[in-house]
């Protein structure tokens, strides 16, 4: 019966589909690279986040460690907090780590990058010695550095130059 | 339940947008009988048998089938009482991409759980009540006017119905098919105990088959009567009808202004 | 004037119920839905699978063009790199759904709405209805349904189609390292906000199309002009409301 043929196109046609999406979220969207599911979150606060979006990547000399979850304005303060999403893999940064958001190339995207910090470790009955922490979830990263901002530098520029003469 | 009544038409009036079909009329189906509604081409002979299939509702009156309210009861309902009547489109309207067998196995597979070999053989049986089990697996743009036309039938009797509708179908055929037709419409409903109407304005034809007929024109019923009492009776309208003449009560023009003052018109 | 406005507006609105209702009857269909299956399969491979051909076709051009294009621009800049993305967000975006579905109307929707048209002008339905079938369940719902899963799976595979001519220009032809063509697009194109949002453009498109379709079949004038008119009325109307819907759409998702 003609049925049987059109049944059989018609699931080739699905299973096609089905590849297809599998196609674009794999080798397109590279979806499994996502990273892994298990994130810890970690805040930090900047003066000026510059174009810093929402999914930005937090690299660590070029290897992408985290993404930015969340950008929001403290209302006590106010000045940016930035949440992240760090991969779980990557769970021993110390507190003195910095963060600077940099630009990729002259016109590129803004994304995060942490500076890893020394993890200095005490000997036992050792005098005037701090241990640095590990940064889990919900930690603050304290040593951060802005955007930078194109109109300031040039002001600054412009202001240094004429201090000269 | 009035047996002697199968389809009771009461005070109906319909209107279409604001041009009025049918006003006040009443007409009585007997059970069993072959009953024939004439008239004129243009009156809304079609019309009445979508009043009568619940398709178009009435603007005042009431429409009995088998004792339901054709036009106050549910969707639902209306579709099981349409189980009881089917209609033979003037066009045959058999579905073009099935073969002649699967549409006379649609309606029984749509409404039964029969198995394949049975629908198979009912469709057998239908289709040698109008001498079309040869064409079975022809599809319907193979068919003649005439052969579609059976083919169609031989569907809508396939649930064996209780009434059933026919929508001019001598128009267009050729004499052989022509009788063919008559013959198979006596016969089904003799054999198999229908009830039909026949809505038509071949006159010759209508007047060898139709136990009683209603004459309809000018939004009216004009007559009725059996066969042999509509040919002598008196009233001008009938007699028009009856002997086919050009003018008189029907008259010749569609309805316009004097011819004199048209041309004056133009001609100013 | 005015009231030459205000008819017209009653007009829109007293169509635009009338498919409302139209669909609705269709898709309450659920206690036929099993029974209904084998209908919908078949109306997937006359809606879905004959439409794959062109589908097929026109998203390796489009990628191949676009992959072109782009090089030709963006070699001017050194960013030769950024033409995998550039082609796949551009293909998930906007064409995969935009174009499949505009192709989707002047293939499918029009042949649905003339199939429809001409059961309706040779008193098909009618007699449907006659022997106690409905139908907008029969016919109706079988064929929306067959569109509204089809179209989606059509711009997955006009996207995947799409990249690969890109591929197949850009790298094979023109010479765009190829680690980079994947790798630079894998970095900018995302599951959810490219993969997705373009899905969801193809569903509210299939939605729209095949609701276009099979209402200006079910409403139209029952003769040969009526049925012309019908057509037409499905391609326009679609491809008006595809591109229309599509800026609303993509203000909701890229726009912030």
């Amino acid at each position: 019966m003609t049925s049987r043929k059109v049944e059989f196109w018609v699931g080739l046609f699905i299973v096609a589909g089905v590849f297809a999406f599998l196609a674009l979220a794999f080798k397109v969207a590279d979806a499994g690279a996502v990273g892994p599911s298990e994130t810890y979150k970690l805040h930090a606060k900047f003066d000026n986040i510059g174009g810093l979006k929402v999914r930005s990547p937090v690299k660590v000399g070029g290897v992408v460690v985290g993404r930015v979850a969340n950008i929001e304005l403290d209302r006590t303060d106010y000045v940016p907090v930035v949440t992240m999403d760090m991969y779980a893999q990557y769970n021993d940064f110390a507190e003195t780590s910095s963060l600077s958001i940099l630009t990729a190339g002259l016109l590129g995207e803004q994304y995060l990058g942490l500076e890893p910090g020394f993890v200095e470790t005490c000997d036992e009955g050792e005098e005037d010695c701090f241990e640095t922490e590990i940064l889990t979830d919900g930690g603050f990263i304290e040593d951060t550095k802005s955007a930078l901002v194109l109109e300031e530098l040039i002001g600054q520029f412009l202001f240094s130059q004429s201090d000269d003469s | 339940m009035n047996t002697e009544h199968f389809v009771q038409i009461e005070n109906l009036t319909f209107k279409r947008d604001d041009r009025v079909i049918y006003d006040d009329i009443s007409l009585t189906i007997p059970k069993g009988k072959v009953v024939a509604v004439m008239g004129p081409s243009g009156i809304g002979k079609t019309t009445l048998l979508r009043l009568i299939g619940g398709q178009l509702k009435p603007d005042a009156g009431r429409i009995l089938f088998d004792g339901d309210d054709i036009a106050q009861i549910s969707r639902k309902k209306l579709y099981e009482v349409r189980k009881k009547m089917s209609m033979l489109f003037q066009s045959g309207a058999l579905f073009t991409e099935m073969s002649v067998h699967d549409n006379v196995a649609f309606p029984i597979r749509e409404h039964t759980k029969l198995s394949e070999p049975l629908i198979s053989a009912m469709v057998a049986m239908k289709l040698n009540a109008v001498g079309l089990r040869g064409a079975a697996n022809l599809m319907p743009n193979e068919l003649s006017g005439g052969m579609a036309r059976r083919a169609a039938l031989a569907r809508a009797i396939a649930l064996d119905p209780q009434l059933i509708m026919y929508d001019e179908p001598f128009v267009g055929q050729d004499p052989i098919s022509m009788g063919v037709l008559i013959k198979l419409i006596r016969q089904l409903n003799d054999a198999l105990g229908l009830t039909s109407i026949v809505v038509s304005h071949d006159l010759a034809e209508v007047m060898s088959i139709a136990d009683y007929v209603y004459i309809m024109a000018n939004k009216k019923v004009i007559g009725h009567g059996t066969p042999e009492q509509l040919a002598n009776d008196s009233s001008p309208l009938v007699h028009q009808f009856m002997t086919g003449e050009a003018d008189g009560p029907v008259p010749f023009h569609f309805q316009a202004k004097p011819f004199a003052e048209q041309l004056k018109e133009v001609l100013s | 004037m005015i009231s030459q406005i205000g008819r017209s507006a009653l007009q829109s609105i007293n169509t635009s119920g009338r498919a409302t209702l139209m669909l609705f009857f269709a898709l309450f269909a659920w206690p036929k839905f099993i029974k209904n299956t084998p209908l919908v399969i078949k109306q997937i491979y006359v809606v879905g699978v004959q439409s794959l051909a062109i589908i097929v076709v026109s998203g390796l051009f489009i990628g191949m063009v676009l992959a072109l294009q782009g090089y030709t621009i963006l070699i001017d800049y050194g960013a030769e790199n950024s033409l995998g993305p550039m082609v796949a967000l551009a293909l998930l975006r906007e064409l995969g759904p935009v174009v499949t579905a505009l192709l989707f109307a002047g293939r499918a929707g029009s042949a649905l709405t003339a199939e429809i048209g001409l059961m309706k002008a040779t008193e098909q339905l009618t007699s449907m209805e006659m022997m106690a079938v409905d139908p907008l369940k029969r016919v109706i719902a079988p064929r929306f349904w067959a569109g509204f899963y089809s179209m989606p799976i059509l711009a997955f595979m006009f996207s995947a189609v799409g990249i690969y001519g890109g591929h197949l220009v850009g790298v094979e032809w023109l010479g765009v390292d190829a680690g980079n063509f994947w790798a630079v697009m894998q970095a900018s194109v995302d599951l959810h906000d490219d993969v997705m949002n373009g899905f969801i453009k193809s569903v509210v498109f299939a939605f729209v199309v095949t609701w276009i379709a099979i209402f200006r079949g079910y409403d139209c004038v029952p003769t040969s002009e009526g049925i012309s008119k019908a057509t037409t009325q499905t391609v326009v109307h679609s491809s008006l409301a595809v591109l229309g819907l599509d800026f609303i759409l993509t203000v909701f998702m890229f726009g912030e």
